[in-house]
Order: C-alpha cells, then structure tokens, then sequence
C-alpha cells in the first residue's frame, strides 16, 4: 500500500485521514482543540441542537471551523420528522448539506430507531443532503440505508460511549464485504486496540468521540488513536495469517545452521 | 490612583473591595443590578477538589490556593458587612448509583489520588448514615472534606455592603459602553454618555467581557457565554434532608441554609440564549429524584439560568494587558466564586504594588497568543 495513494472518498471528496472526531465531553475547548489537532483528523462532527451560532462572542463553531472541516449531526433527536428539520437547519448555519443523521430510540443504550432513521435517510436523500447514518451493526439495515442514496454507512461498534469495542466483528464484516460506499464504524471504541480492530476488520473509517474526550490525557489518547488508524489500515492490507490449533515452527529443520 | 471596574459580580466587587481597603479611589460600573448575573445563578460550591478533570491540572493550584483563602475572606466580609453568608463545611460526597458510576467514580478516585488530592472512598452504608434520604439503592461514592460552599446570593450582598462601606463607589444601572484606550493606554471609560478618568480599568463583566467597545481586537479575551440552567426546591430549614453538597452522575445537589437545595446544572453552548428549556428541567428534576427519592412532593422554588465566563481553557485570565492600565480578571467558567479571593488579592496587589504576583503570572491573556491565535482573525 502507498500510503499517498490511499485515502476515503465520500460523496466525491477525498480525506487522508480515516478518522472523524466528535467533539462532545471534552475537559474544556483548549484541550479539544489540541485532541483534535493531535488526531490528524480533517473531519469532525458538532451536535447541531448543543451548539448554536452566535458571533458576538468566541464560539466553538468558529474555532473548529477555521481548521476542520465540519459534519453536523443530529444527536438528541428522537423522531424523524426532528432529525429531518435539524439537518435543515445545520445546512443553513454551517452551509454544507453533508449530515451525520442520528435518530435514537432508547435513551438507555442510545440504540437506533431503525424506522425512523430509514424513513429521515430516504427525505434528506430526496432533499439534496449528503447523509450519512448511525445505524445498528445490522447487514440488512446497512445495505438498505446504501441503496436509499446514503454517502456512506456508520454501524456502531457498541453503544455510544459505553468504550466496549467492536462487539461483533462478523457483522462489520459483512456490513463492509456487501457495501459499496465507504463503512465507518460510530461509536463504542474505548482505545486505540479497538480501532485498530476495526480497521483491520476492513472498515474505511472510524469516528472516535467520548474515547479520547474522557480519557486522562485526551491529547495522547488521540495520537495513540491517529497510529491505530494507520496500523489497522497498514494490517488490513498486509493480510493477516489464518488463526490454527497448533504451532508452527518459524524456523524449520532446512532453515537451521549446523554448529558441530 | 484612580480605578474603573467593569462588572460587579463576585470578581468586580471583590476587587473592588480590596482596592478600597487599601484607600484607592474606586469605581465599579454594573449594566444591571450587582451580584445578578452569573454570581446569582451559581450554586456557590468551593469545589476545588472534587471537581477538577483530567487536562486541568494547571488550574489546580490556583483553586486550592483560593479554596484556603476563603476562611479568611468569610471571616472579614462578615465583620465588614454584618451579613451572614452562609459559609457551610460539611463537605462534599460524590455517589454512584449504578455499576457503571461506580467504576467511573472509582476511576476519578484513582486520578485524584495520582494527582495528590485526599478523598475518602465511603460505604453505601456509611454515606446513608450521613444522608439517609439518598436513594438506598446507591453502591458506593467519595467524600471530599474540604470542599465547602457558601451561599452565592448571600455573598454577592454582603461584598456590595462592604465595598460600600469602605469607600467606594457603586453606579449600578451605568452599563460602559466604550473603554476609551489612546497609543495602547488607558483613559478611562464612557457610562451614560459621560467620561470618567481612569489609571486602571478591570475587565470584569464575566460572559460579557469580549463585547465591550473599544478594546483593540488582540486585547479582546476569549471568553464565550457557558449557559447553566438550575433550579431550587424548597426544604424546612429546620430540618433540611439533604445537608452536604451531594454530586450525582447527572447533577449536584447543595443545600443552603434557608432550606433552599440548589439543583445544577446544564452546560450549553447556545450563545446568550436565556431560555428556560423542557430537557433542562427535565434532566435536573429527574436526576434529583433518582438522588433523593423522597423529594417529590417538595415544592419547587425557582428556576433560573445563567451564563459562565467560559474561557478557552476554562482557566480565568488575569492580569495585565499589551494595553496600559487595561487589568482582565474574567474568564472565571464554573469556579468564579472560589476564585474570587485569589482573584481580588492578585490584581489588588499588583494595582498596588506594580508587581504581578507569581500565581497570576501564567493566566494572563498573553497565554493565547500561541498558535491557537490563527483561529481569531
């Protein structure tokens, strides 16, 4: 693999890095901002509902603007109908028709509702909107959210910041083997192992929020993240070994130097 | 020496009363009312423990610092004013009320150990011998004994009483509309179309300070209104059933002596939005009552909203400027009131002295102008 050469390509936009951050839960915006510089990310996402623009003052829009490039999500919506009027409404402040769509429907596990999410999907698709959507780590769900238009396809791996990894790799698999456009997986890495996990697992990208936010040192942990990335990446194209019962010598009989 | 200050919140009045002790001709300029913005709608905790994150260590020293100057600070702000303001030193318990809090609690323990801090790790047993109306179901949780609080409301009063009382002079409903600064120094300032001649001007007006007209854009401190909205309830007096400062996964709980329990509180980037909403409500109400069960058919009080000076790395910035005569102390976030005596005695003393004290030194505004300064044009 040429490193130059490989990058991820959304709605005909290309990025190096194939790693997007959110920007919730941070200890205070200096260290976000140092986070996210360190990750080497050009992409992160802003909840659309916590953070309204305003200019008199210094806000966070404006900061991370002046560097990322900006993917409104729709957090905290409940319905379709919200999340649809939300995404509306991130196109007219941020000026871009990208949208992380996220419809919840249990505020326990913050799991998707499928219906909703599909039924939003479908409008903002029809609307002109680049979308991209939080979905379950369910193949079926994933390959229709594709086939509705969908820019690309963001499973999660656990629930939303409960850190507990890629809790089924078979499905990513599958998610990534039937798809067309690229898969990120959203939500649930709790560090870098587990990103590479996922990269290795072949996933095109991998959004990283509370992980590094609520880490100890957010900063390194976003390094550490950033080299998950690459190594995952470096791995997945590298091939790994088939997994056997027994041992195999890595040095045989032939191999050996006679010492008499 | 003549002093204009800018804002008379906890920050603004108490340096204002420390510059007046020292026989300083001081003015403070209030747009409202004083002590009736984000010193009215904190909670008054001096939590400079138990609240401290990881990424913030910097700050640590200046709260502890302040933290143990506050005694004292109480002490002479009754003496001067006569008002009692309610200074409390239960102490503060953070509690888990699931597994998944427990091991985050547990996690915190370990950092704050790491980082020098005493916490005590207390029993679910033990903690409802202290509290006995917290919900029995909690699994575990930490006490702070240092960590005290004071009764915001009571404090911002007493500081006015006293500043006044000592000499200076307060114009309240006088909002300043432009700092009037000639070849990088200050000359004073402009309230209700009238100019005032200054020496010094602090730049206290909390969330506010980066609107006022005439400072130069390099000068102008990054501080963003931090949007809290809290509420109280109504307990006897006589026999409150919460009496520590409680700290859930969701909210903090700190009962004043009045019997009002001061629930807080939302952190939201909306601007100078001072809506109270339905999720705020909402999230506070129930995450009390998963605190404190029996708290249901108590009467709510108020509900209110306010803004913190948030600065960008939530420390305060203190100190001089590249403008002569131009002092900042803004930028206070979530800790204003704790900081409020480090902050008065710094600045007073290098008003002063001339001479900026060393655990000032490194909050100055200066501290921005690092790479980070691209992101303001």
């Amino acid at each position: 693999m040429d490193k130059m050469e490989d990058y991820i390509e959304i709605a005909g936009e290309k990025f190096k890095s194939r790693l997007f951050i959110g920007t919730a839960r941070y200890p205070n915006v200096q260290v976000m901002l140092n986070a996210i510089e360190a990750s080497g990310a050009e992409i992160v996402t802003v909840a659309i509902r916590r953070i309204k623009p305003q200019t008199e003052t210094e806000n966070i829009l404006e900061l991370l603007s002046k560097k990322w490039k900006l993917l409104p999500n729709t957090a905290g919506c409940f319905t379709a109908k919200e999340a649809v009027i939300t995404a509306r409404l991130a196109r007219e402040i941020l000026g871009t028709n990208w949208i992380k769509l996220e419809v919840i429907g249990d505020e326990e596990t913050l799991y998707p509702d499928v219906e909703q999410l599909v039924q939003a999907a479908k409008e903002l698709v029809n609307e002109g909107f680049v979308v991209l959507p939080y979905c379950n780590d369910d193949p079926v769900v994933c390959k229709k959210l594709e086939k509705i238009g969908c820019a690309a396809v963001m499973p999660l791996g656990a629930p939303i910041g409960s850190g507990m990894g890629i809790l089924n790799p078979y499905n990513i698999r599958i998610i990534k083997q039937n798809s067309k456009v690229p898969i990120i997986v959203d939500a649930g890495v709790g560090t870098a192992s587990d990103v590479c996990i996922a990269m290795e697992l072949g996933c095109d990208g991998v959004l990283v929020n509370t992980a590094i936010a609520q880490a100890k040192d957010p900063v390194k942990m976003a390094k550490a993240i950033k080299l998950a990335v690459e190594a995952g990446r470096f791995a997945y194209f590298a091939g790994r070994i088939p997994k056997k019962l027994f041992a195999t010598p890595s040095t045989t009989m032939g191999d050996k130097i006679e010492i008499s | 020496m003549k002093v204009g200050i800018i804002g008379a919140g906890i920050i603004g009045l108490s340096i204002g009363w420390y510059l007046s002790k020292e026989g300083i001709d001081v003015t403070i300029f209030e747009k409202n009312e004083a002590g009736k913005g984000a010193t009215w709608a904190s909670a008054g905790m001096l939590a400079a423990r138990s609240e401290i994150e990881p990424g913030e260590e910097y700050l640590l020293q200046l709260l502890i610092d302040s933290k143990n100057l506050w005694p004292s600070f109480a002490e002479e702000l009754i003496q001067e004013s006569k008002i009692d303001i309610g200074y409390r030193k239960e102490g503060t318990i953070l509690i888990a009320l699931d597994y998944d809090d427990a091991s985050k609690l547990k996690s915190h323990y370990n950092y704050l150990k790491k980082i020098g801090i005493d916490v005590e790790i207390l029993s679910s047993e033990k903690i409802l011998e202290i509290e006995p109306f917290l919900n029995p179901n909690l699994i575990m949780g930490l006490y702070s004994k240092e960590d005290h609080q004071v009764d915001n409301r009571l404090v911002a009063l007493a500081l006015k009483e006293a500043f006044i009382k000592s000499g200076g002079i307060l114009k309240e409903r006088a909002e300043v509309k432009k700092v009037v600064i000639t070849n990088d120094e200050i000359e004073g300032i402009i309230a209700k179309d009238e100019f005032y001649k200054f020496d010094f001007v602090v730049l206290s007006a909390g969330a506010w300070s980066p609107l006022i007209e005439g400072i130069p854009k390099h000068v102008i401190p990054p501080v963003r209104p931090v949007k809290g909205q809290a509420l109280s309830i109504q307990m006897d007096p006589s026999n409150p059933i919460i009496k520590h400062v409680i700290w859930g996964p969701e909210a903090y709980l700190v009962p004043k002596n009045d019997g009002r329990l001061v629930v807080g509180a939302t952190v939201e980037e909306v601007g100078f939005d001072n809506n109270i909403t339905v999720s705020a409500v909402y999230s506070l109400l129930k995450a009390c009552w998963e605190m404190v069960p029996s708290i249901s058919e108590f009467p709510i009080k108020e509900i209110w909203s306010g803004f913190r000076p948030g600065s960008r790395d939530d420390a305060p910035i203190l100190g001089p400027t590249r403008i002569k005569g131009l002092i900042m102390a803004t930028g206070h976030h979530r800790n204003g009131i704790l900081l409020a005596p480090i902050t008065a005695k710094g600045i007073t003393e290098f008003i002063v002295k001339g001479v900026l004290p060393s655990y000032i030194k490194r909050f100055t505004l200066d501290r921005f102008n690092t790479s980070w300064n691209e992101y303001k044009s």
